[in-house]
């Protein structure tokens, strides 16, 4: 029974790894290469997890501003940003529109400050579940939700005044 | 114990996680708190829950397992307040996925909430059912979710729609139920339900055709209207970036488009207009515009033919390669590899600009530029641009170097147009990235080079320069030592110069001294070696006024730490030391190694077998010399293939074509004090009057089949046609001097039927056997074959037998023969009828043994034919 469930949740695996989703995982990264925020929206081992991150967290972080802010690796491209000292690093599919990533990434940095007042490393460690929520009403497994800030953080004020 | 003191507060944890200054440090203050939260929930108390996930949230974000916490989240779900709700589902979320068993629990939870009074409640049940939703959870609430795609709250309906596309993707068949709900959101002024919406579509519209085709009916003008609705709208704070009003919601209709206009005229009509406005009137001076651009750009290029916005198109994609930002470059390079599908000269007219790209600092350009070259390469802009290629090789990066050297390859062998310049480019690439250049590049090298005679001199003379200023490049010591081992002489004689060289003046010991170098350099690895060793050996013969520096050289490999190079050291030592008067021909210059075959066998398409061995187009004069010599010399590819043994190993024995891989089996076998030379007393004593005892040390290894099932190194092909020719060279030189000056004689007098020449089978010094052919009529698979048995010797053989075996693919029937007695010098004849279910494919191949009494002494002979004509 077990082995049988094994075997079909690698079929649903494989059947999945070849259709598009856009947005694959967020990361935000401090400048030492430390996760502070990581969302997935497929589903990877804690093992394949923390190799990709420092593969990526390395190849990002060794490149300069002058550099563009997109990098392959592997099957993925990552679009890259850099806040002060947080890196936002969006992993995507390969015919997703880079550019409107990082438009994208730049409007989740500003729902952010509008929250938290100019956003900082330390706001999303200690705040780690708002920063969640913040995303949750942007992205849904890997699509886009809402562009507007006021609806992005409307549900989140509204839970915030109630408590 | 007490909740109050059972743990750490959320803030401590991660302020003690902070101030961690190492990993281990850090892995202990996580297993601590691990700890504390698998007490905590043992003790159940409901008011922990909340912070131990949230704690465990963390700790999942660093990496380290939680699964002891899934449990939590699902009883988070299950409690009445929202904020437990909210945290439960989050964690559920983070810490569970879709395959989990644990999942299917919370599917109640989730219906009752989905069906909740509070609309929050609700949209965060839609939020994990679209994040983690499995195909058995897609089918059993997908109607609670179809019903909330028409919920009064866009905020829940925005999620309803995405929650859909999860589900449809999860369980396609339920695509079609939400084909209307899909379209009626494509109605809405909300940009979230907006937004969402056409992603349902664009979901819906690439997993079933039905949708496509009813969006592409229904919509395609509604998405016009919308699209031109935004583009023209006024200012809208909320939704305004850099003057574009929701840039997002562009790219996503545009996306749409994209779909429904691909393979659909009608549709992509309706919507040039609109897209001639986005493309011409959106500001590109920012980022937002340009991403809105590009979007419109590959929309343009999916959608049917309209040539005078693709001119457009390409004019947006000149504007962003030219531009400054390195971002816009990028996306430039991307869509000029789709843009080059359907209009090359467009890309062609910037093809400068590509080239600058392959040199710009930025890994990401140069990798994008660098893949966009290669596409733009043809035959008439391939000597420029490989030279801008190779130029560039010099100076950039070595990590660059790698990537870069194995696209100028591949362009070179693609499209080179003449021998010469094929050599040339290759060197340079060779000379200067040679660290990097993969394995079947350099063999592909060495192929074309045997096969372009009248360049011999001057490549080797040109490698000889190379190698002289680039000695760290591994391959091109490899190629270089090749070359000097096969056409040294020309080397040193400056044989067929060509008009555009210099005469260079080339000693003999200048030569040796390159392949000594190579051989003695520490960090030359062990084919580098094994290759300067063979090479050594053929110089041995090529300069024999050297010979005795030549022969230091291999004595001092005597001493080496590497089994194989010992070995050989020993025998080729030998060969120089004791066999002069066969040495010219056992090294005698490769044969041309058929190229045809080599690039089949790289494609990996062909299956490696013993066909390959008799196929090439070398000529045969008379196939079989003796048993053991076979052995030796032919089967010994399916013995390496056989028995793993090192990649050094494989190419000495190759490139020499002689079966070093069964010399240690055989050696072992025959017990004596020389092992190693053991096997060239065999090669060398063939003839000798005890033909017999030979024989019986090498049955064993004759019972063998002899196909070689493994293709994988590639350069046994390099070798492969080689082995029948040093098998000729061997017996028509060397051994027939041993055999007291008995020459082949060629068979004049055999009948030949139009198609196939008659073969010399096998010949010893006693006995020859002569096969002629004959396709009976019909069926191409069969041949009939007659065999006659010639005695050489001045004894009658009696109780002669003949029997033969052959490969799986091959039926063999044998008639009797003519007579069991074979008089001195008379003939007896014998009917042969080979069927080939590989006709076509596979040559024959076969296995025989004779026995016969001479003065009442039994006399076994054996040997392999691999010389049939082809096609048989």
């Amino acid at each position: 029974m077990y082995v049988y469930s094994r075997r079909r949740r690698r079929k649903i695996e494989r059947s999945e790894r070849g259709r598009k989703m856009g947005i694959r995982f967020i990361l935000m990264v401090n400048k030492q290469g430390q996760t502070r925020l990581a969302q997935y929206y497929e589903w990877l081992t804690l093992e394949e997890r923390r190799a990709l991150e420092g593969e990526i967290v390395r190849k990002c972080l060794a490149r300069n501003d002058q550099q563009c802010s997109f990098v392959e690796h592997r099957n993925y491209k990552i679009v890259y940003r850099r806040y002060a000292s947080l890196f936002f690093m969006v992993g995507v599919d390969d015919d997703e529109n880079e550019l409107a990533i990082l438009e994208f990434i730049h409007l989740l940095v500003e729902t952010m400050d509008k929250h938290f007042g100019n956003v900082c490393e330390l706001d999303i460690m200690f705040h780690l579940e708002k920063a969640h929520f913040m995303l949750e009403e942007m992205v849904m497994n890997g699509c886009i939700v809402e562009t507007s800030k006021a609806n992005i953080l409307s549900p989140i004020q509204l839970m915030d005044k109630a408590h | 114990m007490n909740s109050i003191f059972s743990g750490t507060r959320l803030r401590d944890m991660i302020r003690s996680i902070r101030a961690c200054k190492t990993a281990a440090e850090e892995r202990g203050v996580v297993r601590k708190e691990c700890a504390d939260i698998r007490a905590s929930i043992n003790e159940n108390d409901p008011h922990d829950r909340h912070r131990n996930l949230a704690k465990l949230m963390f700790i999942h974000m660093l990496g380290y397992p939680t699964h002891f916490g899934q449990m939590e989240c699902l009883k988070l779900i299950a409690s009445p307040g929202f904020p437990e709700k909210r945290i439960g589902y989050l964690g559920l979320m983070l810490l569970l996925d879709e395959r989990q068993e644990v999942l299917m629990l919370v599917t109640n939870s989730l219906k009752q909430d989905l069906n909740h009074t509070n609309q929050y409640v609700v949209g965060l049940a839609l939020c994990a059912l679209g994040n983690i939703c499995s195909a058995e959870m897609a089918r059993d609430l997908a109607p609670e979710v179809e019903r909330l795609i028409q919920f009064r709250d866009p905020n829940i309906r925005k999620k309803a729609a995405l929650c859909s596309t999860r589900i449809v993707r999860k369980v396609p068949d339920l695509a079609e139920n939400f084909i209307n709900a899909a379209s009626s959101l494509l109605k809405e002024k909300h940009h979230g339900v907006l937004i969402t919406g056409v992603q349902l579509c664009y979901e819906l519209c690439t997993i079933n055709d039905e949708a496509l085709e009813y969006f592409r009916k229904k919509c395609t003008e509604g998405l016009i209207k919308t699209l031109r609705d935004i583009t023209n709208s006024a200012y809208q704070p909320e939704y305004d970036v850099a003057g574009i009003t929701d840039p997002f919601l562009h790219i996503r209709l545009l996306k749409l488009l994209r779909v429904l206009g691909h393979g659909d005229a009608d549709a992509s009509d309706l919507m040039t207009d609109i897209l001639a406005q986005v493309a011409t009137k959106t500001e590109s001076n920012k980022n937002a515009g340009n991403a809105v651009l590009y979007e419109c750009v590959e929309t343009i290029m999916a959608i049917e033919d309209t040539s005078s916005l693709r001119v457009l198109a390409i004019n947006i994609l000149g504007r962003f390669l030219s531009n400054r930002d390195n971002n816009i470059r990028y996306v430039a390079l991307n869509m000029l590899m789709k843009a080059i599908a359907f209009d090359d000269q467009a890309v062609q007219r910037h093809r400068v600009t590509i080239l600058e790209c392959v040199k710009d600092p930025d890994a990401s350009i140069r990798k994008r530029a660098l893949e966009l070259v290669s596409l733009l390469v043809n035959e008439n802009n391939v000597k420029q641009l490989t030279k801008e290629l190779i130029d560039y090789l010099e100076i950039s990066d070595e990590d660059f170097k790698e990537d870069l050297s194995a696209k100028i390859c591949s362009i070179v062998e693609k499209f080179s147009p003449e021998k010469i310049w094929y050599i040339d480019q290759m060197l340079k690439v060779l000379s200067e990235a040679g660290k990097f250049v993969k394995d079947d590049v350099w063999h592909a090298l060495i192929v074309v080079i045997s096969n372009a005679s009248e360049l011999h001199g001057y490549t080797v003379r040109a490698l000889y320069k190379a190698v002289l200023t680039y000695s760290e490049q591994e391959t091109l010591v490899r190629v270089a030592i090749w070359c000097i081992g096969e056409y040294g002489d020309l080397l040193v004689n400056n044989v067929g110069m060509l008009g555009i060289e210099d005469p260079i003046t080339v000693t003999e010991s200048d030569a040796v001294d390159v392949v000594e170098d190579a051989i003695t350099r520490h960090n030359s690895d062990m084919t580098t070696k094994a290759m300067a060793l063979v090479a050594l050996l053929k110089l041995s013969s090529r300069f024999p006024s050297i010979s005795e520096r030549i022969k230091d050289i291999i004595v001092k490999q005597k001493g080496s730490l590497l089994l194989e190079m010992q070995q050989r050291a020993i025998e080729f030592n030998s060969i120089v030391d004791r066999h002069k008067n066969i040495r010219p021909s056992l090294v005698e210059r490769m044969p041309v190694l058929d190229e045809a075959t080599f690039n089949v066998r790289r494609a990996g398409s062909l299956p490696a077998s013993v066909s390959t061995m008799a196929k090439p187009s070398v000529s045969i004069p008379n196939g079989v010399a003796a048993a053991p010599l076979v052995d030796l010399l032919d089967l010994g590819s399916d013995d390496i293939m056989a028995a793993p043994s090192s990649s050094g190993a494989d190419f000495l024995q190759d490139l020499l074509g002689v079966d070093l891989g069964s010399s240690s089996a055989q050696s072992g076998a025959t017990p004596g004090p020389k092992a190693g030379a053991d096997l060239l007393m065999d090669i060398l004593s063939i003839g000798t009057p005890s033909p017999a005892q030979n024989n019986t040390s090498s049955v064993d290894l004759l019972s063998t089949p002899g196909i070689n099932k493994n293709p994988s190194n590639a350069l046994d092909t390099l070798s492969s046609p080689a082995l029948p020719h040093i098998a000729t060279t061997a017996s028509a030189g060397g051994m027939f001097d041993l055999l007291d000056g008995l020459t082949p004689s060629p068979s004049k007098e055999a009948t030949n039927g139009p198609a196939y020449p008659p073969i010399v089978a096998y010949e010893s010094s006693t006995l020859k056997i002569e096969f002629t052919f004959s396709k009976s009529s019909g069926n191409p698979q069969e041949t009939n074959v007659q065999a006659t048995f010639i005695n050489l010797s001045p004894n009658t053989f009696t109780d002669f037998i003949f029997q033969a075996a052959v490969p799986k693919f091959l039926q063999l029937h044998l008639d009797p023969a003519s007579s069991n007695t074979l008089p001195a010098s008379g003939n007896i004849t014998q009917n042969l009828r080979v069927t080939n279910s590989q006709h076509g494919k596979k040559s024959l191949v076969m296995r025989m043994r004779i026995g016969y009494k001479v003065n009442g002494k039994d006399v076994l002979e054996e040997g392999q034919i691999n010389n049939f004509p082809r096609g048989l």
